[in-house]
């Protein structure tokens, strides 16, 4: 008995919210007084939090109808989970963070409300100046559904002291040698591994799970999870087959990368260099080490350059959409766009030049900016995402475990991989 | 202590009917809480001069038994049974969280369950990780038990140091555990000072499903210890000791006295262990999140993973029907079988 109490409770409560709503919800417009906001996200970090407020603020000095604009950080591990399960439970937030491989699913889902002629008709929104790539992955038949509110480039994180230490050539001189490719930096991973008991490359979420963190690595190799329509599997294309092949030597043979289960955090200087988004550079303030962020490497296809996204949503069960959207038009207009730019790199292009970026991210130089994340964002493909992400994702990881131990036969797996996931993708 | 009338029918209807009359005889003459003139002396109507009185003592009684019991018979029904028939509902419709549509299937769910590709493996898995759990967890929690039943100095330092995993939070027990079982973590660091070579525990398609077990079998074992060792005490030592004159060795005695008559805790030990292996949750979802491929997704995970990560509700609330019915069966096989092997049962 006691096997159904908790799955059981959840769903109970879940039906009883949702009638409570049901009815609190038609009841919502004749609400008296200040209207609360809650908004759900995936950072703690007080000095997001804070902006965030200070944003909130303002907000409220003009409209004295809204009540307190909450910013409910939820942990990043499972956040799309605790999201749907508080929608589940009728206790959607009114607004919220999503991340990109959950966006297909929410923007397809109908639970979003479209953003398009609120934020054309608030003022001063420059609505035009949302750059279309930044956009694509939150439209659904020419409706915006979510505000991409952080285009974050995946930049290389490069410990110098590590690497002096190893007797290795930095990557600015390598970058001008033109040497600055995945086959090098293997290398040089490997040499700091070796030399100093410290890790070599870290792909930062990865950890033999997080596989979609690896396009920052096969994207070299021109290699994709699946087709641009979503509907054939590419990790048996020849291109994986090879970047995966790659990834697996340096793993197993040169331990370029730390292995399975070994834990190695790049920000506490355990690591010579990280796979990760700049928006981490935030962590690195109080650093004990010399460090430098650049491009990812070249691939054997060349240069290429991949994009993390997170859009924010208003939700059609909230009772106070309008008010929500109308906040998300105040959060993201061109001056607020610009302070969230500290963090979250905006998708409008007046924007995105290095000097803009530059007032407000004082930890990177103009030359990191123009390089990691102009670049990156004009020419990235976005992390592999896809309807049905989830069970997809969790398809893959089972399916690409056996890869990561010594000796595995690459190309079977890569096989097995896909025999498992084209009838998922095909449908 | 109160009168032996009064007494009684607070224990439940167990007494003999003539205790219950007693009551309200003593309810009538003397007023509750009075000691009780005697049965006898009493007839049952006669109280305020030939009046019918409503509140009798028993059904006093009875109002402040149904009183004590409300809340637990309303938990159980808004938390256990309402929720019982919900999944039930549930699994005949299609749930769509996003959304929020909910429309009626039928057996739909039924027929993806009987052609689930992925429900022979968690379901292989499932059975792995019970067997494993039940005979490791019985088997060390006996032998502790048996050790730990001598008086010797530092006995209850060791039944507290076994007994002491128990009361330790789940989450944060199975977390230290995943840095120990870690490639570089401290158990394979203690084989290396070793000499030896350790796996990668966590992620051997073997090894995984292994330290799942361990890491729960330690955290439980002394729970049932405990239960054994109470057992053991309550088995009477002129038993051992005439068994002993009789020239039977400590085998013997063992399989011949304690085993039968502990036979009513194994009885209960296993079925808690058994009904608790499929529960299992919180580790796999610290250690090894169901990997490596599918080898450690046991059933519960893979009920999460499809209600709550996939976002399929319709097919969990199936798939927990299917748990609801393993281990409703596995319980009455046992409860059934119990009169086979367990002492003093009828």
């Amino acid at each position: 008995m006691r096997t159904f109490a908790k799955p059981a409770a959840v769903a109970l409560a879940a039906l009883l919210t949702l009638t409570a709503c049901g009815g609190g919800g038609e009841a919502a417009p004749a609400a008296q007084g200040p209207q609360p906001l809650r908004m759900t996200i995936w950072t703690s970090n007080e000095a997001h939090l804070k902006l965030f407020d200070e944003i909130a603020a303002e907000y409220r000095k003009t409209r004295p109808d809204v009540g307190e604009i909450k910013f409910d950080p939820l942990p990043f591990d499972n956040y799309t989970t605790t999201l749907t399960t508080q929608i589940a439970g009728g206790n959607a937030p009114d607004l919220a963070w999503i991340l990109e491989n959950s966006a297909p699913d929410f923007v397809s889902s109908g639970a979003l409300v479209p953003l398009d002629d609120t934020l054309r008709e608030a003022e001063g929104y420059e609505f035009d100046d949302l750059t279309p790539s930044a956009v694509k992955l939150w439209q659904a038949e020419g409706r915006l559904y979510a505000y991409p509110f952080s285009t974050s480039p995946f930049g290389v994180f490069v410990n110098t002291d590590l690497l002096e230490k190893a007797g290795q050539k930095t990557p600015a001189e390598m970058i001008e040698d033109g040497t600055w490719t995945w086959e090098k930096v293997a290398a040089q991973n490997a040499a700091v591994a070796a030399e100093t008991g410290k890790a070599g490359m870290v792909v930062r979420d990865f950890d033999y799970k997080g596989w979609d963190n690896l396009s920052t690595v096969w994207g070299g190799w021109g290699a994709q999870a699946w087709s641009e329509d979503g509907r054939t599997c590419g990790f048996d294309s020849p291109e994986m087959v090879e970047a995966m092949t790659f990834l697996h030597k340096s793993i197993f043979t040169d331990k370029a990368f730390p292995g399975p289960g070994t834990t190695a955090d790049f920000f506490a200087g355990d690591a010579a260099m990280t796979v990760t988004q700049i928006s981490r550079a935030s962590l690195l303030q109080d650093a004990k080490f010399g460090w430098d962020l650049v491009p990812l490497p070249a691939g054997p296809k060349g240069e290429y350059s991949v994009i993390g996204q997170a859009g924010l949503g208003v939700f059609k069960q909230s009772a106070n959409a309008e008010l929500a959207a109308d906040f998300l038009a105040f959060f993201t207009n061109p001056g607020n766009s610009a302070k969230l730019a500290a963090y979250f790199p905006p998708p409008r292009a007046s924007q995105l030049t290095a000097d803009t970026l530059a007032k407000s991210n004082p930890l990177l130089k103009p030359g990191q900016l123009q390089e990691v994340v102009i670049g990156g964002i004009e020419k990235g493909v976005v992390k592999p995402n896809h309807t049905g992400q989830a069970e997809l994702s969790q398809t893959v990881r089972a399916a690409l475990d056996p890869l990561w131990r010594p000796g595995a036969d690459v190309k079977a797996v890569l096989g097995g991989v896909c025999a498992k996931i084209q009838p998922m993708l095909g449908a | 202590m109160t009168g032996r009338a009064d007494a009684r029918p607070l224990t439940g209807g167990r007494p003999a009917r003539s205790g219950d009359r007693a009551a309200d005889r003593a309810a009538e003459s003397t007023g509750a809480g009075g000691r009780a003139p005697g049965p006898q002396r009493a007839h049952r109507f006669s109280g305020g001069g030939g009046e019918q009185v409503f509140w009798t003592m028993r059904r006093r009684d009875n109002l402040v038994g149904y009183l004590l019991v409300t809340p637990q018979l309303l938990g159980s029904l808004l938390f256990v049974l309402l929720p019982l028939g919900l999944v039930l509902w549930y699994s005949l419709h299609e749930w769509n969280v996003l959304a929020g549509t909910f429309e009626f299937v039928g057996g739909e769910n039924y027929d993806r369950l009987l052609a689930d590709a992925n429900l022979r493996e968690v379901l292989g898995g499932t059975a792995l990780f019970s067997v494993g759990l039940v005979v490791l967890n019985l088997g060390l929690a006996l032998v502790l038990a048996i050790l730990l039943n001598q008086r010797l100095r530092g006995t209850t330092f060791f039944r507290t140091v076994f007994f002491s995993p128990v009361v330790v939070s789940l989450v944060a027990w199975t977390i230290v555990w995943r840095f120990l079982l870690q490639d570089d973590g401290g158990l394979n660091g203690l084989l290396a000072v070793a000499g030896a070579e350790g796996p990668n525990w966590l992620r051997g398609e073997g090894t995984a499903m292994l330290s799942v077990i361990v890491v729960q079998v330690l955290k439980n074992v002394g729970l049932n210890m405990v239960l054994f060792l109470a057992a053991l005490q309550g088995v009477p030592s002129q038993l051992y000791e005439a068994a002993e004159l009789d020239g039977a060795g400590a085998w013997t005695r063992f399989l011949r006295i304690t085993v039968p008559l502990i036979s009513p805790t194994i009885l209960l030990t296993s079925i808690i262990t058994v009904v608790g292996s499929l529960q299992v949750f919180a580790q796999i979802a610290v250690l090894t999140q169901g990997g490596p491929g599918m080898s450690t997704t046991v059933l519960v995970y893979y009920l999460y993973q499809q209600a709550f990560q996939f976002h399929h509700f319709g097919y969990g609330a199936t798939l927990s029907v299917l748990l609801f019915v393993i281990v409703a069966l596995l319980t009455i096989v046992q409860w059934r079988m119990r009169r086979r092997w367990v002492f003093n049962e009828t």
